[in-house]
């Protein structure tokens, strides 16, 4: 025990400053109320959903818990179900095998939810799906239906490959912040 | 020869391995493997092509490994029926390639005694097979419901838990169908392909350049593994050697992967036993590692970092000091938490014990790497087969008896250490100067070639051959987690329900890898 609270203290506070909400990465206009937002106050229950990600951007998600990005400091908390979630952090391109799960886990978050698309693949399908040459891509395959955007309304997206820590938090925090 | 039989004619590929490849016919499928199995050598991978643009059927493609290198054998199969004998009666391991083979090309095992779908669901029809070259996705799409026959336990008190596919954490998507005696779980199905995402096919559309990142994600967390076997692979089709200094580059990268997933594994294990003061702490250490490669090499996971020839970062004098410095700090943290660990009761009374995998069952299922080395399996590519630098590392290979959590933990533990011995040893010898990388943009025609890495979870391999313009005409990946995943089934049986969290995370394997 002794060794245990020595670490501890030897290892002080790492957290850094938490980014700003960047408004370049919304994607629809707020269809949250000042209220609302109130409501949510400094408590925000996300809900992760991979929905074929490579895992790239997993490993960016778990960083947000570490001591740097201290994510539960700011008052976001991953949850188990869907049910408790106010948010759905979406990564991957949709596999048409995760089309229906994901569907359902959507329907089963309680309005208003948020969703935030991480990851190029959740943007646009990335390496994962051809583009159609459109501006903004959303390609397709036998396997894979592109982009979240094209199963369930996304609000923010974040691109990346993955995006780091800092970006996914950004991404987060533009989510929750009543567009100005 | 590394396997003798009449029947077979082996030729040596050229390139960082030793491999060889040879064609046989279906009848020797059996005897040839069987063979291997008895030598103590095991099934690596398994997959189909179509070969009917060469005048051909399809072909049946396995990767043998026995102690004296990688054995690829082709089976070419008529195109009216495309069957061959079923071998997993001989490698257990092979019985879900075989179900996805089908699934994706239509080649099928004769007599193989479980035809249930492996990785198609509902988003094409059974008939059509997406890897075959005249596959057209918009007629053979369906929304079907899916529906998979999962074997039923019956008894008195038995009663059946489904997980997934969206789980409670922050993990990759796939379903557990568990059957249960009050908290005692009697039995597991592992249900996967949530992640299909056609990896497979998207590399037949792509250049030598674009696959090597397509490779790069098969699996996030071992990118630096999978992008070094694609390499390897393509510059034993073309017969170059990368650069000197490219090698110990890549071998830099790949020991850093594994640094920072042990890391991270070591910090997730102590978590799940509800110590979070473990996963605060292994965290910052991973943290510290991602920001030194951020900094240093571009990108906190180094992907893209390899590219067919060569590596694309590099490592100057200043950036030298700094995983110097990483060094000291991981050894002097690291010894510091395992004694932690070690003396934890309320720790190691979770870990003893937990999903055991004895020996002898591990080298019946073919276990491979950590979890493998964990239950006395001695395989490690970067000791039997070192490709350079390797040849001149020595690396010692970390082995345990005891094939539960606890040993597990204890081979991370001694390949943290391990790992950083050798960045260190690899930081000494990388002169400053030399090129990093030759140029390599395109393949011979008609070729065939294949790279092993040792990753952080085990052996992966790809498998890369070309058509007559020397393009991408197939291109197999291969996870470790093929291997594994079955021998989890196993190793939660008689445990209880809460450690199954605990007991799949000491194996932490890849779903994306698999699924593909
Ligand atoms: S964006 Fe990159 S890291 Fe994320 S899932 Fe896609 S390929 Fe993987």
């Amino acid at each position: 025990m002794y060794q245990l609270i020595k670490q501890i203290i030897k290892t002080g506070i790492k957290t850094d400053a938490a980014p700003l909400p960047d408004e370049t990465l919304r994607v629809t206009a707020q269809r949250l109320h000042e209220e609302i937002l109130h409501v949510f106050g400094s408590a925000l229950n996300i809900r992760h959903v991979d929905a074929g990600s490579c895992n790239g951007c997993e490993l960016e998600i778990h960083a947000l818990s570490n001591a740097y990005y201290n994510i539960e400091g700011l008052g976001i908390k991953f949850v188990a179900s869907p049910r408790h979630a106010d948010m759905l952090l979406v990564t991957g391109p949709v596999s048409r095998h995760m089309v229906t799960a994901l569907r359902r886990t959507f329907d089963a978050t309680p309005e208003p939810r948020l969703v935030v698309a991480i990851g190029e693949c959740a943007c646009n399908g990335g390496i994962f799906c051809t583009n159609d040459g459109s501006p903004d891509g959303g390609g397709e395959s036998y396997a894979s239906c592109g982009r979240v955007a094209n199963v369930i309304p996304v609000d923010v997206v974040v691109g990346g490959c993955p995006p780091t820590p800092t970006a996914i938090l950004q991404g987060i925090l533009t989510a929750v912040s009543a567009q100005k | 020869m590394p396997i003798n039989h009449p029947n077979l004619h082996l030729t040596q590929l050229a390139g960082a391995i030793p491999a060889w490849s040879g064609k046989i016919k279906p009848d020797d499928l059996q005897p040839i493997c069987r063979n291997v199995h008895d030598g103590g050598g095991r099934l690596v991978a398994l997959w189909g092509s179509d070969d009917r643009e060469q005048g051909n059927g399809y072909a049946l493609h396995i990767a043998l490994v026995n102690e004296a290198g990688l054995i690829c054998l082709s089976v070419p199969l008529p195109a009216g029926q495309p069957a061959y004998p079923d071998i997993s009666s001989i490698f257990p391991v092979a019985n879900r390639m075989q179900r996805a083979a089908y699934d994706l090309l239509g080649i099928y095992a004769h007599e193989g005694r479980d035809h249930r779908k492996w990785l198609r669901h509902g988003a094409w029809h059974g008939g059509s097979f997406p890897l075959r070259k005249d596959f057209d996705p918009a007629p053979s799409r369906t929304d079907d419901a899916d529906s998979y026959p999962f074997v039923q336990v019956e008894g008195q008190g038995v009663h059946e838990i489904a997980v997934g596919p969206v789980h409670a954490g922050t993990i990759e998507p796939g379903h557990f169908r568990f059957s249960v005696v009050g908290e005692k779980m009697l039995r597991l199905e592992e249900r996967f392909g949530y992640t299909h995402k056609g990896i497979e096919k998207r590399f037949e559309s792509m250049s030598l350049q674009q696959g090597e990142k397509l490779a790069g994600r098969v699996s996030g967390d071992s990118t630096v593994a999978y992008a070094w076997a694609y390499a390897m692979a393509a510059e034993s089709i073309a017969a170059v050697t990368p650069p000197d200094r490219a090698l110990w580059l890549r071998a830099l990268f790949l020991e850093r992967e594994r640094i920072a997933n042990h890391l991270g594994d070591l910090g997730y294990l102590g978590n799940d036993v509800a110590l979070s003061f473990g996963f605060t702490q292994f965290w910052i250490l991973k943290e510290q590692v991602l920001r030194n490669n951020g900094a240093l090499f571009g990108h906190r996971y180094l992907m893209d970092s390899i590219i067919p020839g060569g590596v694309a970062a590099d490592l100057a004098e200043p950036g030298k000091r700094t995983l110097f410095e990483e060094c000291s700090l991981l050894e002097r943290e690291v010894r510091v938490l395992r004694g932690i660990y070690e003396e934890h009761a309320g720790v190691q009374d979770r870990f003893i014990g937990a999903g055991r995998i004895e020996p002898r069952l591990a080298a019946q299922l073919g276990l491979c790497g950590l979890a493998g080395r964990a239950s006395s399996q001695a395989w490690d590519t970067r000791v039997q087969f070192p490709c350079a630098p390797y040849d001149q590392l020595d690396v010692q290979m970390a082995t345990y008896r005891n094939g539960d959590v606890a040993a597990r933990v204890i081979v991370r533990f001694d390949e943290l250490f391990e790992s950083l011995r050798l960045q260190r040893e690899i930081l000494a010898r990388l002169m400053p100067g030399g090129q990093l990388s030759l140029p390599l943009e395109k393949l011979p025609a008609l070729g065939f070639g294949a790279g092993m890495v040792e990753g952080w979870r085990g052996e992966v391999l790809v498998a890369i051959h070309t058509d007559k313009d020397g393009n991408l005409a197939r291109v197999h990946p291969h996870d470790p987690s093929w291997q594994n995943w079955p021998a989890l089934e196993h190793a939660i049986m008689g445990n209880i329900v809460p450690d199954f969290p605990l007991i799949n995370k000491s194996f932490n394997l890849s779903y994306s890898g698999q699924d593909l």
